[in-house]
């Protein structure tokens, strides 16, 4: 009796999770940018319960339905980022080369101001990352913006593939080596470090699988193997059931991740930053690995010093899936603009540089079957702009998740906090480009002078 | 992106004739050049549409309409294209930053508070790998400031050609005083509040007490000057290089960016009698009518940036410069940083977006920080007897579609390369692929 009262109200809270709002819009006469099947002129899309119902001429507006005058105007596919830490609470659990057992989905923080300045860049989706402190960091989430909630549930994009951070080179070696004195101090740790994990999963898996295989049998006498959540993180990853996102920036780093997840078996690889990876981009596209890279950032330190803005040009030309991301609360605003930067370094078309902010992150987050390019039942989420997106004069006018409103230019109050609080100190946060790259934030004590 | 294509395939072919003849580095090319069919944007006196400009010695010989073309020049037919004054990058590092995060190669932020006679020019690497990358832009001149303490030390207007910093010098050096931050400098500051109140208490009292004993050093000087007297007062090199700070011959940088701190400082400045030019002034929106009766011009940036408050309207960046110049501040912008100054650009397109208007942040790229260095007599503008820097579009440069196809500097046909474009050319289709 006692368990069937918690299984019902297990079961009564994963309905209220599952039961996400939704909402209905009808744009009408819009330029719209479907990304995977051209672009349509004077064209309208209708969202249903959040979810894009039909695209065509002169659709009738249902019952009840909102209609918002989109003449003139362009309507894509909401901005997904593969590589961001906004919405969270805390972003390294730098006291270990491996730490697969955390989760930033536990550190969500609804209320960041983050998440409306991006959806007013158009950004519905972003992939919020553990940081780069550790070789095997935590896992990550993927999130809607649903900007006005205070739940941190109902951030996390339900039925997302788990991911996890990884992270190569100067980050976990300058932690853990540098400031730890532990390995790795050199990418030859990191190597050592990976193998060592997956090696470890390994025999964790045999020993429960030997186990379970014989526990039921007559005259069994072995004990229950010791249950460890970072190694059952792991042995999920060799099961293919969450996808590695790493932090890369040096062709051989990237080569060596490549040789260590095909010895494991593992094929779900997204290479983050990765900006060496034009120099490897072959092997890249025949491994089925993709690649997640900044438009034009380079020389904030050496791995990154050999850099070519023309990167995602040269990996998309190699057949490489390749998406544009920020890492940062500021370029998140501005996404569709950085893949017209990509544009400009190589000659990808439109959709080309389209992809790079929609459907290819969709691709690297398993969720492109539900996100990342206008379709009829995929979910609602689009973006109005006045102009065309790639051109620098375009603002983004409507911003809308789920078939719900979530940003609204011409109805924009100046202070969207959730809570404002009257007595708050006002502070004022002065920017500072050599600072802006959190993913090293919360190990700042380790290079304390 | 079709004449993106045919650029291409220019640049492939020309490629591949420059690889058989040499194996280094393109360089640039002195010499007479005339630009035809060319719809000139002088930004001064408008467009000059299907016109020539002649380029000779290093600046700009004539330009109109009915120009003729001299015997030896060398012809570039401009169909299609514009011509535009090189971009000026109102606040950067470049020449003084190679690798972000390596102190060995940062040399930007000397030791020391009050170190007005530490000269940017100086440490200005003429060979940095950055140089090529955003010159090619059209970005032509930047500002290289340092940064840090109270008097940070003395920024320095460099074009981006050239090997040594003499070559690259452009016109105007200035002293940097970083006007103290009286709040929290951001998330990664970990000092407490007290601690952050005692600093600014310290640094403006420092501030003000340096400039005051450096109009004392001032007077000393003069009076030993007096009566053609040729002494000088003791070796000091600190008041020696704000003398003509103090004696008004010329601005200083002030960086100032809190809506309470610009009020301060233009407190200060007007007190004191001080020439002053403010950069950064990121929240220069709130306070643009103080700004503008102060007359007080500004370089703000970047324009690509957040909010600094969080209560405040998403665009606010994006709105600053234009806010500040419809309040009759004048105005000029700044990508910032090292790296990337090649988006001085598109920050200018932003703020156009965002209420500046397109013809205004042309001119706060061009002719306007020009005016407030008062190199406008060399930079900023097309015109006869100015500087031959300036760069050929085909298009608008503010937008990322259109390609930049030549970049002159001084007169220096610039090679449109640098190491990352070298890179697309082996790396698009690299030899050896997988195998080998």
């Amino acid at each position: 009796m006692r368990n069937t009262l918690i299984i019902f109200f297990l079961l009564a809270f994963q309905v209220q999770l599952r039961a996400q709002e939704t909402g209905d819009i009808l744009l009408k006469n819009a330029t719209v940018i479907t990304v995977t099947n051209g672009t349509l002129e004077n064209s309208d899309v209708l969202i249903r319960n959040g979810k894009i119902s039909q695209i065509g001429e002169d659709i009738k507006v249902p019952n009840g339905v909102k209609e918002y005058d989109a003449t003139g105007k362009y309507v894509m596919p909401g901005i997904i980022d593969a590589h961001s830490h906004i919405a969270l609470d805390a972003i390294n659990e730098a006291t270990s080369p491996v730490t697969a057992e955390v989760a930033v989905g536990d550190a969500l923080d609804p209320l960041d101001i983050a998440i409306y300045r991006a959806l007013a860049g158009g950004v519905t989706i972003s992939h919020a990352m553990h940081g780069s402190a550790n070789a095997i960091g935590g896992q990550c989430e993927t999130i809607k913006h649903r900007y006005g909630t205070t739940n941190p549930e109902v951030l996390k994009m339900e039925g997302a593939p788990r991911t996890i951070k990884f992270a190569l080179g100067e980050n976990p070696t300058r932690v853990h080596g540098s400031g730890s004195n532990i390995v790795p101090r050199t990418r030859m740790g990191v190597e050592f470090v990976l193998r060592q994990a997956f090696s470890e999963a390994q025999e964790y898996m045999a020993s429960w699988d030997e186990f379970n295989a014989n526990k039921d049998k007559k005259g069994f006498i072995g004990i229950t193997p010791e249950y460890n959540l970072r190694l059952e993180t792991l042995a999920d990853i060799l099961r293919g059931e969450i996808i590695i996102h790493c932090h890369s920036y040096r062709a051989d780093e990237i080569y060596m991740l490549m040789q260590v997840c095909e010895d494991f078996g593992i094929d779900k690889l997204v290479f983050q930053h990765v900006n060496e990876g034009f120099k490897v981009a072959p092997e890249l596209a025949k491994a089925g690995a993709m690649a997640s890279v900044f438009s034009d950032w380079w020389a904030y330190k050496f791995e990154v010093y050999y850099s070519t803005a023309y990167n995602a040009a040269i990996l998309t030309r190699n057949g490489v899936v390749t998406s544009i991301n920020s890492d940062s609360g500021e370029l998140i605003r501005h996404l569709y603009h950085e893949a017209a930067k990509s544009q400009k370094y190589g000659d990808l078309n439109d959709d080309e540089a389209l992809a790079l902010v929609t459907i290819n992150p969709a691709k690297q987050l398993g969720i492109d079957d539900r996100v990342g390019s206008i379709e009829e039942g995929k979910e609602g989420d689009v973006v109005v702009f006045n102009k065309h997106p790639l051109s620098i004069y375009a603002v983004p006018e409507l911003t809308v998740v789920d078939g719900i409103v979530r940003f609204d230019r011409a109805n924009d109050p100046d202070d969207m906090r959730i809570y404002p609080d009257p007595s708050q100190e006002i502070e004022v946060t002065l920017s500072d480009h050599h600072h802006s790259d959190r993913c090293m934030q919360d190990t700042e004590f380790l290079f304390k002078q | 992106m079709k004449n993106a294509k045919i650029v291409n395939v220019i640049l492939v072919v020309l490629l591949g004739i420059s690889q058989i003849v040499v194996g280094q580095n393109a360089k640039a090319v002195y010499g007479t050049y005339a630009l035809t069919n060319a719809d000139i944007v002088t930004v001064t006196n408008g467009t000059i549409e299907d016109g020539t400009l002649i380029i000779k010695d290093g600046i700009i010989a004539d330009l109109g309409k009915d120009i003729s073309v001299p015997s030896d020049a060398t012809v570039i037919d401009c169909t299609g294209m514009q011509v535009y004054p090189g971009m000026i990058e109102g606040g950067s590092n470049i020449g003084l930053s190679e690798v972000g995060s390596d102190q060995r190669t940062r040399d930007y932020n000397e030791i020391g508070d009050v170190i007005p006679q530490m000269k940017a020019l100086t440490a200005v690497n003429p060979n940095s790998a950055l140089i090529p990358v955003n010159r090619i832009s059209g970005v032509t001149t930047a500002l290289v400031l340092p940064t840090g303490g109270v008097y940070s030390g003395t920024a320095a207007l460099i074009n981006l050609h050239g090997y040594t910093p003499d070559q690259m010098y452009a016109g105007f050096e200035a002293v940097v005083i970083n006007f103290p931050v009286t709040g929290r400098r951001g998330w990664w500051d970990s000092r407490s509040d007290e601690e952050i109140k005692k600093a600014a208490e310290k640094s403006i009292t420092e501030m003000k007490d340096v400039w005051t004993k450096a109009l004392d050093y001032a007077r000393i000087d003069s009076a030993l000057k007096a009566n053609g007297g040729s002494e000088s007062p003791d070796y000091y090199p600190e008041m020696e290089a704000l003398l003509p700070y103090v004696r008004g011959e010329k601005p200083v940088l002030v960086d100032v960016n809190t809506a309470k701190d610009i009020k301060e400082a233009i407190k200060w400045v007007e007190e004191n009698n001080i020439k002053a030019i403010f950069t950064g002034v990121s929240e220069g929106w709130r306070v643009a009518e103080e700004l503008a009766a102060a007359g007080i011009p500004v370089i703000t940036g970047p324009v690509l940036n957040t909010p600094t408050r969080t209560s405040d309207r998403y665009d606010r960046p994006y709105a600053n410069p234009g806010i500040m110049q419809k309040a009759g501040v004048k105005v000029a912008l700044s990508a910032s940083g090292a790296e990337n100054i090649r988006n001085l650009p598109y920050n200018a397109g932003f703020a156009a977006a965002y209420g500046m208007g397109r013809e205004e942040a042309l001119r706060a790229v061009t002719i306007v920080p020009a005016e407030i260095f008062g190199v406008d007599d060399k930079l900023g503008s097309l015109e006869k007897g100015k500087s031959a820097t300036l760069f050929i579009a085909d298009g608008d440069p503010f937008e990322t579609s259109t390609d930049i196809i030549h970049v002159f500097i001084e007169g220096w046909n610039i090679p449109m390369e640098s190491r990352q474009t070298k890179f697309y050319e082996e790396f698009l289709e690299r030899q050896p692929g997988v195998e080998k």
